[in-house]
């Protein structure tokens, strides 16, 4: 996994609550998607008119904002399914960082593995955040330092966002939960050995042809 | 005295295999259910890495999502159903896994038929790549939906890293009014509570309406706690589950069984347990609901008028319920029963399985689908289907003008190409009415399948007490 230490860049405001991910990845593209092309397709039901033509009223069509690295977002956003492709896509527009007051939970786990930091703040904070996003032509630089577990805004006042310690840790040194975990594959023999005594039934299955 | 605990704290007790810090856990993964549309993604991302699938036995996959749902249909029948339904086939069998293929006698929606055969057991944990996995909590598991990076972490370590949500218990009593159905139950819950109320929390369903409940009402209640933002949903084990089990193909027999049953008895939540949150329901408030908007929480009593984005007291609120009002073609203050349907679609995890067609064929019987309506039933596995059949319920849908279709997801989601077509209105017995999920600019009305049936006969939003007061009766 690509690391995540500091960047730097505009923010673009999308102040829309319970953006689903059937509006990040639309449905049709689901059996075809892959990591590297699926962001043509991001958020389509907004960012195209029906017609083909990309929306101008929407945010990361603007000028000044379509090389946003951050996304300010209305609060349950990434609700829905757990298609990874969502964050897939986000990241594939350039997002590496998305702030909102809540996030779908699938979705936000999924952030992670995908080098990609969702932060939670309260609805005033975001709100501030939204604001000075907007204020110009979308050229308001925005820092993220995950080390420092800090967010510094074109006005130049700090906020501190909370991420547990494994994921910090992940996100700067580029860690991968899978071969992370399969150096500690003993720990799960052990425990299925114990297991097995006690739940037999759930070793055991029956098959059916 | 220690504090008593809660059916989630058990399940999760039990499943901790490594304690990682930080209310975070390495868990055991009993059973793992992979379907075409994630698990081909995730078991070819595994080989491109040259990892191998720790414990196949506790696996099971079939193709739901792709399939079409075409009478004699095959994988060829749907335009992707070919390529994932044999990437699924062949990289389960080169994986030792077991697959029910299109062909096999179980095959289904994975949510359908995890349960109905077994596979699903209380007190197990099981995951799966697809959101409405909490489906399975209903049989007293603790189970929740994983992306494709997850997925391929269970396939390698038949383990899950998982932060501890907190506990949430809803408690519902009393009895349910005429044509009330557990999926009204379960929208009326959303609508009042928000569709981000569960964020964090893994949700135990309780009180009588819930005890009352056939399992598969539970699994109706469980399959829809996603869409108020909860991973986990689940209902405790009791005689009645117990009674759906014994008998099924993969569930333990002889002595396994009364050891099993032994063990599931003591799952239940403790008299003094303390949830994070309790929040309870009275089921005499409960009426038939259908959704108006483009989220699950955006739904009325079918016999209630269209909300105005103003009565909303939020201002995001507000936004969110004008776009859904202009995207569904409604307008606020009508009443939306009489609103014109074109398309009836019964089916999906949460209600295909028999005594939802069951309550549907009660409804349809001796009546005509009118005639502006094209209207489906797709079974949610090849079993439903064949007990369906048995029963002579197909007959009943047949003859009232229903197309009886072959088990799969099919308009759910539409990833089969089955799409609503742009500006059509569809009643939908499944769980998500987002924008563009049936299809682009298709409008999806959820609802349970009585519901939906009424309005297939009326052609229009129709309040099914209003339509069938006697064949609702006795047929859960
Ligand atoms: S029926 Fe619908 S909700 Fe259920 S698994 Fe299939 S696509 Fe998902």
């Amino acid at each position: 996994m690509e690391k995540l230490q500091q960047i730097q860049g505009v923010a673009a405001p999308l102040p829309r609550a319970n953006i689903d991910t059937d509006i990040i990845t639309p449905m049709k593209y689901l059996t075809s998607a892959n990591s590297k092309d699926i962001h043509e397709h991001t958020f389509e039901p907004l960012r195209f008119l029906s017609d083909g033509r990309e929306n101008p009223d929407f945010i990361l069509n603007k000028p000044g904002y379509r090389d946003s690295v951050f996304l300010i977002a209305g609060r349950n956003f990434g609700c829905g399914s757990s298609r990874e492709t969502a964050v897939w896509g986000i990241r594939g527009l350039g997002i590496r960082c998305v702030i909102a007051e809540s996030f779908g939970d699938i979705f936000f786990n999924n952030c992670f593995q995908n080098s990609v930091l969702p932060i939670r703040l309260p609805a005033a904070t975001v709100a501030e955040l939204m604001a000075e996003a907007s204020d110009d032509q979308g050229n308001m630089q925005f820092q993220l330092d995950v080390a420092s577990r800090t967010l510094t805004t074109p006005s130049g006042r700090t906020i501190t966002f909370d991420i547990t310690p494994d994921r910090q840790t992940s996100l700067l040194e580029g860690l991968d939960d899978v071969g992370q975990t399969m150096k500690e594959d003993a720990a799960t023999t052990a425990f299925q050995g114990k297991d097995r005594t006690e739940r037999p039934w759930i070793y055991d299955l029956g098959t059916i042809d | 005295m220690t504090q008593g605990k809660t059916l989630f704290d058990k399940i999760w007790g039990s499943h901790v295999v490594r304690s990682l810090g930080e209310n975070l856990d390495l868990l055991h993964v009993d059973r793992l259910l992979i379907h075409d549309l994630s698990g081909s993604r995730a078991l070819m991302d595994l080989k491109e890495r040259g990892l191998s699938v720790r414990n196949p036995e506790l696996c099971l996959s079939m193709p739901d999502h792709s399939v079409s749902s075409l009478p004699g249909r095959t994988l060829a029948s749907s335009p992707d159903g070919v390529r994932l339904g044999n990437a699924l086939r062949d990289m389960s069998a080169a994986a030792g896994i077991p697959h029910y293929g299109i062909d096999h006698p179980n095959q289904g929606i994975v949510h359908v038929v995890g349960p109905e055969i077994g596979f699903t057991l209380p007190g197990c944990l099981l995951v799966c790549g697809d959101s409405h996995t909490s489906t399975h909590g209903a049989m007293g598991a603790l189970a929740w939906g994983i992306g494709s990076s997850e997925l391929v972490h269970v396939l390698a370590t038949q383990t899950i890293r998982q932060r501890r949500p907190g506990t949430m218990r809803i408690t519902i009593d009393g009895d349910l009014g005429e044509g009330v159905e557990a999926k009204d139950v379960i929208l009326h819950i959303i609508g009042h509570l928000g569709v981000a109320a569960g964020i964090g929390h893994a949700i135990e369903y309780a009180g009588s309406t819930i005890r009352g409940m056939s399992i598969e009402e539970r699994l109706t209640i469980c399959n829809l706690s996603i869409e108020f933002g909860a991973r986990m949903g689940m209902v405790a084990p009791d005689e009645t589950t117990y009674a759906y089990i014994k008998e099924l193909p993969l569930a333990p027999k002889g002595e396994a069984w009364e050891a099993a049953l032994a063990y599931w008895r003591g799952l239940p939540t403790d008299e003094d347990a303390v949830f994070d949150r309790e929040v309870s329901f009275d089921a005499a408030d409960m009426a038939p609901q259908i959704t108006w908007g483009t989220s699950p929480g955006q739904t009325v009593a079918v016999n209630a008028t269209i909300p105005a984005p103003d009565s909303f007291v939020e201002a995001e609120l507000q936004g969110n319920a004008e776009t859904a009002l202009e995207y569904m073609g409604l307008t606020p203050g009508e009443t939306i029963a009489g609103t014109k349907v074109d398309r009836v679609f019964i089916g999906s995890c949460t209600n295909s399985r028999l005594s939802d067609l069951r309550r549907a064929a009660a409804v349809a019987q001796g009546r005509q689908v009118a005639a502006n309506v094209t209207a489906w039933v797709v079974p949610g596995s090849v079993q439903v289907k064949t007990e369906a059949e048995a029963e002579g319920l197909h007959e009943i849908f047949l003859a009232a003008g229903f197309e009886w279709r072959e088990p799969g997801c099919s308009q759910c989601v539409a990833t089969n190409g089955e799409t609503v077509a742009p500006g059509e209105r569809c009643i939908s017995t499944s769980n998500r009415n987002f924008v563009g999920r049936q299809g682009p600019k298709a409008r999806t009305h959820l609802a349970g399948p009585a519901m939906a049936v009424a309005a297939a006969i009326a052609g229009e939003i129709t309040d099914v007490r209003e339509l069938a007061p006697i064949e609702l009766e006795g047929n859960t």
